[in-house]
């Protein structure tokens, strides 16, 4: 039992290592992706929001990286609010594995 | 039924949106639950919603952050984070998810991001699944054995003690981590989180699927304090991870922020989840949750490799991969009105005889 273990976790490793070379072989040379968002179907904030991703991917970057936390932390408060009226004991648990 | 759709200004795809919702809710329960992002069930569930694959990683990414923040500010409350190990882990994590990215942005350039991603999924995925169903089942064989000489398991006792090995590798510096209730060489976390990092960049998701495991089986965390510091390290290498995938250009805001709608919800109800279920049912819901996720992934390749057969391998595909959600959510969510019905009644009963007296 313990050689099979060996021997399937070997092919596993092996098998993760030449996954990206086979596909490294096999597909053809393409040129870098540029992606750029069509602002002309959009208005206000949504043309704002597609022409700063055109314009400066870092500024786009750090605007992203600030809301999604700022969005979480609120909703996670809200979440909070609701969960707390129920009234079961949200401090404190039983560490067990069974 | 226009209303019904957004269109996405980034990535130009027109989006069912309650699909978005739905999808937050169930991998909010679950990613709250098991101590993960859930991107092996988003990723494709954005995927089948209609997003190309590079956008679907970034903008899961970006949604994970977010949940786990919340996920982690609750199970920080019940104790189940080892901020510790998390912050030592964060090294090798962010190394490690830097080298994978970048991998991926090659793959992408070869034009073979899509194919490798899906093998790499479902090599990882069969492995985690053995690694699971063993522990388990030598857990029983251990419980059998105490049971025949009349005898008891300790409840903190596990199947599979690989960590135990780890442990006895004392290279300096030798850490506490008094949370998780571990003494080891700092090197072992360190190593571990640079893996699974790796493996997290290349395959687009937060970690939480190979470190949750990892955690419990090599660095030898209980399970709940596995949840809880995976949880915080999602949510770190998932801001990281944002960062890195927006700046390449791939992540959709406003996506993201439907998601976060109904996962702040989910969150919620499966991290309160964990307080009523021990630690081998969560193991043991997570192996079937990753043999379902498997099952999935085959499908695609099969409708990819099957032409003929595509539509139907397709949306067998996207049924399983929904049915799981559901049905996961739906399970914890039961188990936890359940628990928490019986904590109330407790209280009641306790205020009760305590008025009486």
């Amino acid at each position: 039992m313990k050689r099979l273990t060996t021997k399937i976790m070997g092919l596993a490793a092996m098998v993760l290592v030449l996954i990206p070379e086979i596909a490294l072989a096999a597909g053809p040379k393409a040129a870098p992706l540029v992606i750029v968002a069509d602002t002309r179907k959009f208005s206000g904030w949504e043309a704002w929001w597609t022409n700063l991703y055109n314009e400066s991917h870092l500024y786009f970057t750090l605007l992203t990286v600030a809301i999604i936390p700022l969005v979480g932390f609120l909703f996670g408060c809200i979440a909070d609010l609701i969960m707390g009226h129920i009234g079961i004991d949200l401090k404190s648990r039983e560490l067990a594995e069974h | 039924m226009e209303w019904l759709y957004v269109v996405m200004p980034i990535a130009g795809v027109k989006i069912f949106w309650p699909g978005l919702i739905i999808l937050g809710v169930g991998v909010g329960i679950i990613g709250g639950f098991f101590g993960m992002g859930g991107a092996w069930m988003v990723t494709p569930g954005l995927n089948i919603l209609g997003f190309p694959m590079a956008f679907a990683i970034g903008t899961d990414i970006a949604h994970m952050a977010g949940k786990s923040l919340i996920s982690t500010m609750r199970h920080g409350k019940f104790g189940n984070v080892d901020y510790k190990l998390g912050f030592i882990m964060l090294v090798g994590t962010i190394v490690g998810f830097e080298v994978g990215a970048q991998m991926v942005m090659w793959l992408e350039r070869i034009g073979s991001v899509e194919k490798v991603v899906r093998y790499l999924y479902l090599v990882l995925l069969a492995l985690i699944a053995w690694m699971v169903f063993a522990d388990v089942a030598k857990r029983k064989r251990k419980e059998r054995e105490a049971a025949a000489v009349g005898a008891q398991v300790d409840k903190l006792a596990t199947g599979l003690e690989w960590h135990k090995t780890f442990h006895k590798l004392k290279i300096p510096p030798m850490i506490h981590f008094n949370v998780a209730q571990i003494y080891c060489s700092a090197w072992l976390p360190i190593m571990v989180s640079f893996l699974t990092g790796w493996l997290a960049g290349i395959l687009g998701i937060g970690g939480g699927l190979i470190r949750m495991p990892a955690l419990i089986y090599f660095i030898g965390c209980p399970t709940h304090v596995a949840v809880g510091t995976d949880l915080f390290e999602v949510m770190i290498s998932g801001l990281y991870g944002t960062a890195t995938y927006t700046y390449k250009g791939r992540t959709e805001l406003v996506a993201a922020i439907i998601m976060l709608m109904g996962a702040s919800i989910g969150a919620q109800v499966g991290t309160v989840a964990t307080k009523y279920i021990k630690g081998y049912g969560i193991r043991i819901a997570f192996g079937l949750a990753v043999v379902g996720c498997g099952l999935s992934i085959i499908l695609k390749l099969l409708a990819k490799g099957v032409p003929a057969y595509g539509p139907i391998f397709d949306g067998a595909a996207t049924v399983l991969i929904l049915g799981l959600v559901a049905a996961m959510s739906l399970y914890i969510f039961v188990r936890m009105v359940q628990g928490a019905k019986q904590e109330v009644a407790a209280k009641k009963a306790a205020a009760k005889v305590q008025l009486a007296s």
